[in-house]
């Protein structure tokens, strides 16, 4: 086997294995905000499709949080396998963030996950309710902190490097650091929209199928509310993030536009081939002035160009610039599904119109993908620092791991994952052709219920 | 600063310990699993600890972080010298972990997720004795870094601690699974937890015998000057609560076999601590050396001071919703 980079083999497998944890927590932290609400629908009008649905997704929960369990296990100690000089010289600031995320997001989670999914007949409803609620905050709190210690590797203050490694002057700035609130209110609401994706889909499909109980329409609804609301939201907080990042790491910025010079009139570019060796895109094709008028607000505003800093400097341009456009370009198309499903309810029609449920079943997986492509511009527009600026990444690596251990384990983490993905996507393809369970006081058939309103079978709010 | 790498020390060893004793009786319970009398028994296994192994886990993961936080020295230096252990470790606790919803989902392929639990219990709970065993004997470290080979971590000795830690655990499970079963289910967890109680003792024996010489130090800390006075009491304790370990799986006791088999592993991880001490990673680094800057030590204690009591009590209380016995519908598929 030819000798690899130990370094490049390390990002490659620190980066599969965080964006394959990453998929679950963007579910789970959506679907604990669903479960509450459900819950707590059910508690205030007594409707049993609000209790179907909950015992319904709730199973689907169960499994996507025990995905993320092992998955976020196995990231808590590569920090020190895989980046161990990057352990030892930020310990002392991420240290501490990890360490509050499992006291205080972590226990919460996993000591009411159990009253949660077992405890239906051991607890009152009141405290059930109460367990479900607190397993939703739980899972903000934990993104809470750990998006506070990937923000601070993105724009680090509050700290300096004292002998070798950072000692924190100002606990404040390092958890509320400049890019913090943006990443977490973006990140959160990913999670939402991408549940609320998953949702409609799932019922779309349901309903397209022949809605035998009476949840889909209600779920479908409920979902379509929160892509109509959270799809421009989503839009407009990642303008602000841009800004904010415009502000501190203004050569990811260029990356992301494919913007070389330093200069004004910039366009925006709607597709392009960056090339970093020859410093220039080929195959423009960008509307004038655009990229100058977001960031900027002015058609002659000055966009940073990447040659600002030396070739060493740069992040690999290509992927985080198609990455963006694929984020980009999802959200406006879950935007666009917000207001159809808007437009059909209003003409009462959101249960009839076949395209708008085609549209919603073939968006199902999306969120996670342009999920996934945000972390990319993220993370890959750092490079080359691990710290933004302060640590880089040929430095945070573990100098005594050979690339023979690294390359072997990521092997196996490539087929484990790979067989235990699959064994989930069948036990969860087995979960949705089961559906939520059938209404427990009639005995209609299903031709009987077909059709038939979720109100008209149960007396509505 | 010396009082805070003393007292950052005894928050790990507490998480630590804590992780040892609560993950170690539902891996316990894993690697009991094909030995059970039948699927019914498994299915009961199961129940017994499905809804608290995550918040087992959780405790690993607050000494993973702990060590970040406190020692983030120890944690670089530790995981990249056990780099293949701790790998090994991580791929069972997943296949040990996606087990309770995947084997609870499955209809036909049902085996295969309880090989997937049993495989993944055991190998987990050996990684963790080789662990403890390869940081007893030492690790090679020059500066900052680790400076030893890929497979240092291997030797007789840590065969040794890895078996020991197998059987130490399946005694956990036997006990727990005393208190939480009835009728043949629970006979036959008294039956396993008898032979597993004396092998327990023949692996403890063992290790304590070959400690000492591992290291002169070792040897020193427990026989030299008059530290053998002070030291005296654990080998006698031991040995009372071994003898009262076997006399209440005799007798119809429940609890207390579980409680004797705890006490059994809080002063075995006493012995530890005794010889280690004050090396975190013997034989060069302290946990003076080692201790984090003060800012974040100090952060981190406030932290734990304010939230650990929190934690420790809805952790009763979530234990506490789930006393009694377990059934084989309580826990998956009640509703
Ligand atoms: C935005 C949210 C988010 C992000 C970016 C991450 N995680 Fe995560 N993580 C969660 C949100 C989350 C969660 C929703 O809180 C999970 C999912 C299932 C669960 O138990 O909690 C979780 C679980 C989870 C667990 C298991 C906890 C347990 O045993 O109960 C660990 C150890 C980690 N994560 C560690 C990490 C690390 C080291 C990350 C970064 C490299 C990381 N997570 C990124
Ligand atoms: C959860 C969603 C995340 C995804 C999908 C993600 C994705 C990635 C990717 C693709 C890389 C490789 C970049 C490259 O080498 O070119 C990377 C690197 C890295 N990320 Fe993230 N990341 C996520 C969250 C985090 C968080 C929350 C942290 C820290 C707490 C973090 C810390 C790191 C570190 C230490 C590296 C390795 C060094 C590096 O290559 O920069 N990541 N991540
Ligand atoms: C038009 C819409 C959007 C814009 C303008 C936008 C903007 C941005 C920007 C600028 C970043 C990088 C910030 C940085 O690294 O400094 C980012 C990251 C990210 N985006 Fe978006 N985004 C949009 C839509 C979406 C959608 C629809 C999703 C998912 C459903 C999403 C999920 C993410 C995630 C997970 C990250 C990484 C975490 C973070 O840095 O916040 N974004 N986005």
């Amino acid at each position: 086997m030819p000798p690899i980079d130990p370094e490049i083999l390390g990002r490659l497998q620190f980066a599969f294995t965080v964006s394959f944890h990453i998929l679950f927590p963007t579910l789970t932290i959506g679907l604990a905000g669903y479960l509450t609400f459900l819950e707590w629908r059910w508690l205030r009008t007594r409707d049993d499709t609000f209790l179907r649905l909950y015992k319904f997704w709730v199973k689907i929960f169960a499994l996507a949080f025990g995905m993320g369990v092992v998955s976020g296990l196995v990231l808590s100690y590569q920090f020190g396998t895989n980046w161990s000089e990057f352990s030892r010289i930020t310990g002392p600031v991420l240290g501490p963030l990890l360490g509050f995320e499992v006291l205080t997001a972590f226990f919460l989670e996993a000591g009411f996950l159990g009253i949660m999914l077992f405890g239906w007949d051991k607890v009152g409803e009141k405290l059930h309710f109460l367990a479900t609620s607190l397993v939703a905050f739980g899972t903000a709190l934990s993104a809470f902190w750990i998006l506070s210690a990937n923000s601070w590797m993105q724009t680090p203050a509050g700290a300096s490097i004292v002998d070798g490694h950072f000692v924190v002057d100002d606990w404040l700035a390092v958890i509320f650091n400049p890019s913090f609130v943006y990443r977490f209110l973006h990140m959160t609401t990913a999670s939402y929209l991408t549940t609320s994706l998953v949702i409609s889909g799932i019922s779309a499909f349901y309903i397209l199928r022949g809605d035998t109980t009476g949840t889909a329409r209600r779920a479908f609804s409920i979902a379509m509310w929160g892509v109509l609301v959270l799809a421009p939201l989503q839009v407009l907080l990642g303008d602000q993030h841009g800004l904010n990042t415009l502000e501190h790491q203004p050569i990811k910025v260029a990356a992301m536009e494919g913007n070389w010079n330093t200069e004004s009139n910039v366009p925006l570019l709607l597709f392009a081939i960056p090339d970093q060796a020859e410093e220039t895109n080929h195959l423009e094709v960008g509307i004038p002035n655009g990229a100058s008028l977001i960031l900027r607000h002015s058609a002659d505003g000055v966009v940073p160009g990447l040659k600002e800093v030396p070739k060493a400097d740069r992040p690999p341009v290509g992927i985080v610039f198609w990455s963006f456009r694929l984020m980009v370009g999802l959200g406006f198309l879950f935007v666009a599904l917000g207001l159809w499903g808007l437009w059909a309810r209003w003409r009462g029609r959101l249960y009839d119109t076949r395209p708008l449920k085609w549209l919603a079943v073939a968006l199902t997986p999306t969120g996670f993908v342009a999920t996934l492509a945000g972390w990319f511009v993220t993370e890959v527009g750092r490079q080359p620092y691990t710290v933004y600026g302060l640590l880089r990444t040929a430095d945070s690596t573990s100098p005594s791991v050979a690339a023979s251990a690294i390359a072997t384990t990521l092997t196996i983490f490539l087929i484990v994952y790979g067989g235990l993905f699959g064994a989930f996507l069948y036990y969860l393809g087995k979960l949705i052709r089961q559906g939520p369970s059938e209404p427990e006081t009639t005995g209609e058939t299903p031709e009987a219920m077909r059709g038939a309103r979720p109100g008209l079978v149960v007396p509505a709010e | 600063m010396e009082i805070l790498a003393l007292i950052s020390a005894g928050i790990i060893a507490a998480a630590i310990l804590a992780y040892v004793l609560l993950d170690g009786f539902d891996l316990g319970t894993g690697i009991l699993f094909p030995f059970a009398p039948d699927s019914r028994s498994r299915n009961i296994m199961m129940n017994s600890v499905a809804p608290v192994w995550d918040g087992n886990e959780t405790w690993l993961v607050l000494g993973g972080g702990g060590l970040m936080v406190f020692f983030p020295l120890v944690y670089s230096v530790a995981l990249s010298a056990f780099y293949i252990p701790v790998m090994l470790m991580l791929f069972a606790l997943i296949f040990r972990g996606v087990a309770f919803e995947f084997r609870h989902q499955a209809d036909t392929s049902t085996h295969l997720w309880s090989a997937s639990f049993f495989g993944g219990s055991l190998i987990a709970a050996f990684m963790q004795g080789v662990l403890v065993g390869a940081l007893v004997q030492g690790v090679r470290v020059e500066g900052l870094h680790y400076a030893g080979g890929m497979f240092d971590w291997f030797s007789p000795f840590t065969v040794l601690t890895g078996l020991g830690t197998v059987v130490g655990y399946g005694l956990l499970g036997a006990t727990w699974l005393i208190l939480k079963t009835e009728d043949d289910l629970q006979a036959w967890a008294r039956r396993s937890a008898l032979v597993l109680a004396g092998g327990v003792l023949i692996a403890m024996a063992a290790v304590s015998v070959l400690t000492p010489f591992l290291r002169p130090a070792i040897a020193d800390r427990w026989f030299g000057g008059i530290n053998l006075v002070f030291l005296f009491p654990i080998p006698v304790l031991t040995a009372l609560l071994a003898a009262w370990l076997f006399y209440t799986i005799l007798s119809d006791r429940e609890l207390a076999p579980f409680l004797s088999s705890i006490g059994l592993f809080v002063l075995g991880f006493a012995g530890i601590g005794i010889s280690l001490y004050p090396h975190i990673i013997p034989p060069d680094i302290t946990i003076y050396d080692a201790v984090a800057p003060r800012s974040s030590v100090i952060f981190a204690m406030v932290g734990v001071a304010l939230v650990l009591p929190m934690v420790l009590g809805y952790t009763w209380y979530a234990y506490s919703v789930f006393r009694g016995k377990a059934t084989e519908h309580g826990g998956y598929g009640g509703e």
